[in-house]
């Protein structure tokens, strides 16, 4: 299974994202640039975490005005997967792909470290977790807030939407989601970052089965 | 508003202005056999400012140790480069920030923080990790409280937005650098030998490109107000800072990194201090070559700029680039899928000049050996300082403490020792996922990617030794810093070092920048960790008062199995709690001095190059063996706090007893110790090999730290209460 992983102006871990999808059996990528691309071939595809167009405007804003985001709107109608992780989320949020929208973070600081998330293995992109599985993922946000009204976090809740819930009120986020899935289940956005934990040595291993699972359900599509 | 001719800058002397003095500017005149003109005197007094000349540093850094076996560039490129084997190489530099910073702060430790990355991607490398190095008042003052919340910032804004991830770093607390802040930022980057770049201008005929932001009026004579003291009441007269675009900066940076690869490629060089005047004097002149620039060409941000200002402006994220005639649109092609402006300003010439053109008329042509390479040196007077005498003849003698608990708690309180959580949580530590260990421990380290080797770096300097006795203090700086690396895990390798002094033109401190050049000098032969790279800021003084002696010294050290890496961390109950080396009274400079007294006095701790050494190595040898399971140095606070630090992280306990009298086994700054914690199962084998080590106690997980004397215990409490003071003293104070 071969995914694209979209690099914008100033996105910076494009190289994690390869390297982590590597670790996994079967896992292939390669490393898009945002102009002249056509992303259509490729069988999911990943918006990484970096400051794409520096996060001038607002993180993710700049990059929905590219022709690559057109292609990455189109490409998640087809059914096949998307995932966005730190700024890759915001930047399908930006798309419309998601619901919701970031906050600076409480602090108003950009934080690094390590946090504890609950998953629900439930999605195609973490059923390699137990149920309810408590992990911690590295993070690195300024704008780690993720917001929604009562209304969409009662649909997201419903609906068997949110695939990662913090377990403590960390950044403040509505209904604590940590990341959450489309409708169609098929396009994921996450705060948290699977893929610097994919390695006793680096950030440990708990982000592992995250990229297991994935590469396991979208591959048997 | 028309320019002086270079009659009237004669006349009314107007090169003063400029930074030059009056002998200066006859041999300025004599070396170009004419009257400069204003632009030309503006190359002049840029390239011939402290900040890019070193006239008066250079006859003290020719002292330095600057060859090896591992190096491959030493001082005098953007940065400097030693081998790691399999045909890679880490390059690295640090560079202070220091009077942009004391003025805004923000920016200017973000323009630092780009401008030191530039230095190492100019050379082929890329970065992989930055390192900082922050020095400020004590936090009792609003404006230093600003400064170091506003540099931090900065920092972090610049690094985490570039995606280089900061893994290492100090800070210390110190009235002495009350408004006027050291800023010092070091960034390590990797290449493989081929892509080795360096700053020539060669080959006749070839072009010089310009690439990256459009240049401005801002930062102009930069260079020469960074070489003067700042005098921060006055802020009527503040120049117009130089601002930072660290997106910017990450596409010149993969730009830059793809035109490596080009072999058309001769020459690459940043833009730093004294921006074009400086790039283009400095590439003709150690080529041996001419540069001719149309200033028509250059990407202007702002409308009627003069040759001057071009040449004198400080814009962030620009480059200089020369290569192959006829291969200029290929690599401007290069510039343009990352949205970068490059284009071309001039060719390489045989007549060694610097010629520039304007609007069809010459408007400055200067030798580039007379700006670049034959400027006025100056051996500037030495004197000792009458303290030096006086604290030398003071008996080593502890001080009184009565309450051992209330001290160490008060010390793990002390800035300087506190937790820097506050500072290094807002850095991405774990960008592009090599970091091994991250802020927080002795050392940081980051995997060369694709191997199973690490690269280790710090950056250390108490100061405070430094002034007390420089020559001491540079060994210890030097010490203090390979310790660190050893604790990781790592073989030191080299060095680069900021020297940042108060005004040279004052006997007392260029005494004390020749005795501490002199101690780092002896120290690094010592330990094998040549001096690689560097830069000096002199100057640093609010209202006729110098800081202390500041030579930061930041050192990488190589780690050739990722599998023998140790935190300053103990790991679990039962492992036996080791010392290193015996505590004397030695209290000169140290935290519990400064802090019982306000203020210091005495010998700074004796260091025997030796001693340390052998220690250094039996204790890297036993940690490559896997025998060692935490390693720290002893150094601010004394044994009591680093004792304390390593249960800290795993919520441990311990219960040890010291010997000899109990202020000074607690808190005395004896150099050359190490606290380590090893597995039972290997005590054997690890007391045969670190023949100085002496057990003095357990870990415990009973969350207990217990400090036995030998008439009873000294200090015990929760670890908890000891972690609190010390984890939360720094967002405390900044309340």
């Amino acid at each position: 299974m071969k995914f694209a992983i979209l690099t914008f102006p100033g996105t910076s871990c494009e190289v994690d994202m390869q390297h982590a999808i590597s670790t996994v059996v079967g896992g292939d990528s390669e490393i898009i640039w945002h102009k002249d691309a056509d992303i259509s071939k490729y069988d999911g595809i990943i918006v990484p975490t970096g400051a794409s167009f520096g996060d001038y405007l607002r993180p993710g804003a700049l990059a929905k005005s590219t022709e690559l985001a057109k292609q990455v709107v189109a490409f998640a109608a087809t059914g096949k997967p998307v995932i966005g992780v730190g700024s890759g989320f915001h930047i399908l949020v930006e798309l419309g792909l998601l619901p919701g929208a970031f906050l600076m973070n409480p602090s108003l600081k950009f934080e690094t470290g390590k946090v504890n998330v609950r998953v629900n293995n439930n999605t195609k992109f973490t059923s390699a977790y137990e149920q309810d599985t408590v992990i911690a993922l590295p993070y690195a946000q300024q704008f780690g807030t993720y917001y929604v009204d009562a209304d969409t976090a009662k649909q997201l809740q419903d609906n068997n939407q949110v695939a990662f819930t913090y377990t403590d009120e960390s950044f403040n986020s509505t209904a604590a989601i940590a990341g959450v899935i489309n409708q169609q289940g098929n396009v994921l956005g996450m705060m948290p970052l699977p893929e610097r934990a994919v390695e006793e040595i680096i950030g440990g291993t708990q982000g592992l089965p995250f990229f297991a699972s994935t590469l396991k359900n979208w591959s048997e599509q | 508003m028309l320019e002086p001719t270079a009659q009237q800058v004669k006349d009314e002397k107007l090169y003063l202005q400029l930074g030059m003095t009056e002998e200066e500017y006859d041999l300025a005149v004599q070396m170009h056999g004419r009257l400069p003109n204003y632009t030309e005197i503006g190359l002049f007094s840029a390239m011939w400012s402290e900040h890019c000349s070193y006239k008066s540093s250079t006859p003290v850094l020719r002292r330095f140790p600057t060859k090896g076996e591992r190096v491959l560039q030493g001082p005098g490129e953007g940065a400097g480069i030693v081998d790691i084997g399999d045909n890679q190489a880490a390059v690295f530099k640090m560079e202070s920030h220091n009077s942009p910073s004391a003025i805004e702060p923000f920016i200017g430790a973000a323009t630092g923080a780009g401008g030191v990355l530039r230095d190492v991607f100019s050379m082929g490398a890329r970065p992989v990790a930055l390192v900082n190095s922050l020095r400020l008042g004590d936090l009792t003052e609003p404006r230093d409280r600003f400064l170091l919340k506003e540099a931090v910032a900065g920092m972090a804004s610049y690094g985490n937005i570039i995606g280089v991830p900061t893994i290492a770093g100090e800070v210390q607390f110190d009235q002495c650098y009350s408004k006027r802040p050291l800023v010092n930022a070091m960034a390590v980057g990797l290449l493989n030998h081929e892509d080795m770049q360096k700053g020539l201008a060669s080959g006749v005929g070839n072009t010089v490109l310009y690439a990256g932001a459009k240049t401005g009026r801002d930062g102009i004579n930069g260079a020469t107000m960074s070489s003067s003291e700042v005098a921060v009441e006055e802020n009527d007269e503040l120049p117009v800072m130089q601002a930072g675009d660290p997106y910017l900066e990450k596409l010149l940076m993969e730009a830059c990194l793809e035109l490596v690869h080009h072999d058309a490629l001769i020459g690459i060089q940043d833009m730093g201090a004294a921006g074009l005047t400086s790039s283009s004097a400095e590439m003709a002149a150690k080529a041996g070559f001419g540069v001719e620039m149309n200033l028509d060409l250059i990407p202007q941000r702002e409308e009627g700029m003069t040759p001057y200002e071009m040449m004198l402006s400080e814009s962030q994220e620009r480059m200089l680039i020369v290569v192959k005639k006829g291969s200029e649109a290929e690599i401007i092609a290069i510039f343009d899928k990352y949205g970068i402006e490059a284009c071309a300003v001039g060719h390489v010439t045989d007549d060694k000049l610097l010629r520039l053109l304007h609007k069809g008329e010459v408007v400055a042509e200067v030798s580039v050996d007379a700006l670049a390479e034959d400027n006025p040196v100056y051996n500037k007077p030495s004197q000792e300082p009458a303290y030096f005498a006086e604290f030398q003849a003071m008996e080593n003698k502890a001080p009184q403490v009565t309450d051992y608990k209330e001290t160490l708690v008060a010390l793990l309180k002390r800035p300087t020792i506190a937790s820097k959580e506050w500072v290094y949580n807002q850095f991405d530590t774990q960008a592009r996922a090599n970091t091994v260990v991250a802020p927080g421990s002795s050392a940081g380290v980051i995997r060369v990617a694709g191997t199973n080797k690490g690269l280790a770096m710090t950056s250390d300097c108490n100061s405070r030794y430094v002034y007390l006795d420089p020559e001491t203090g540079g060994k210890i700086a030097v010490a203090e810093a390979a310790r660190n690396l050893i604790c990781s895990g790592a073989e030191p390798i080299a060095v680069t070092d900021c020297l940042n002094f108060g005004s040279p033109d004052k006997p007392e401190v260029f005494w004390q920048l020749e005795k501490s050049a002199d101690g780092i000098s002896e120290a690094c032969v010592a330990l094998n960790a040549p001096i690689i790279s560097g830069n000096v800021s002199l100057s640093n003084e609010v209202n006729g008062k110098p800081i202390y002696p500041t030579p930061t010294l930041g050192m990488v050290g190589l780690i050739q199995d990722l599998n023998y890496v140790v935190t300053s961390d103990a790991k679990q109950a039962g492992d036996a709690v080791y010392v290193v080396g015996e505590a004397k009274p030695e209290f000169g400079g140290s935290e519990l001095q400064q802090m019982l007294e306000g203020k210091i006095s005495g010998k700074a701790p004796a260091l025997d190059l030796a001693v340390e050494a052998k220690r250094q190595q039996d204790v890297l040898a036993a940690i490559r063996k896997g025998l060692v399971q935490s390693a720290s140095d002893v150094s601010e606070g004394g044994l009591a706090v680093a004792l304390c630090e390593a249960v800290f992280g795993n919520e441990l306990g311990l219960d040890v007893t010291l010997t000899g009298e109990a202020v000074t086994a607690l808190f005395s700054e004896t150099q050359s110790r190490f606290v380590l914690t090893v597995a039972q199962e290997d005590v054997q084998a690890f007391e045969a090999i670190v023949t100085d080590a002496k057990q003095v106690g357990v870990v415990t997980n009973n969350n207990t730290i217990t400090i036995n004397g030998e008439d009873g215990v000294l200090v015990t409490g929760t670890t908890a209460e000891f972690r609190d003071a010390w984890k939360g003293a720094i967002a405390c104070l900044l309340k």
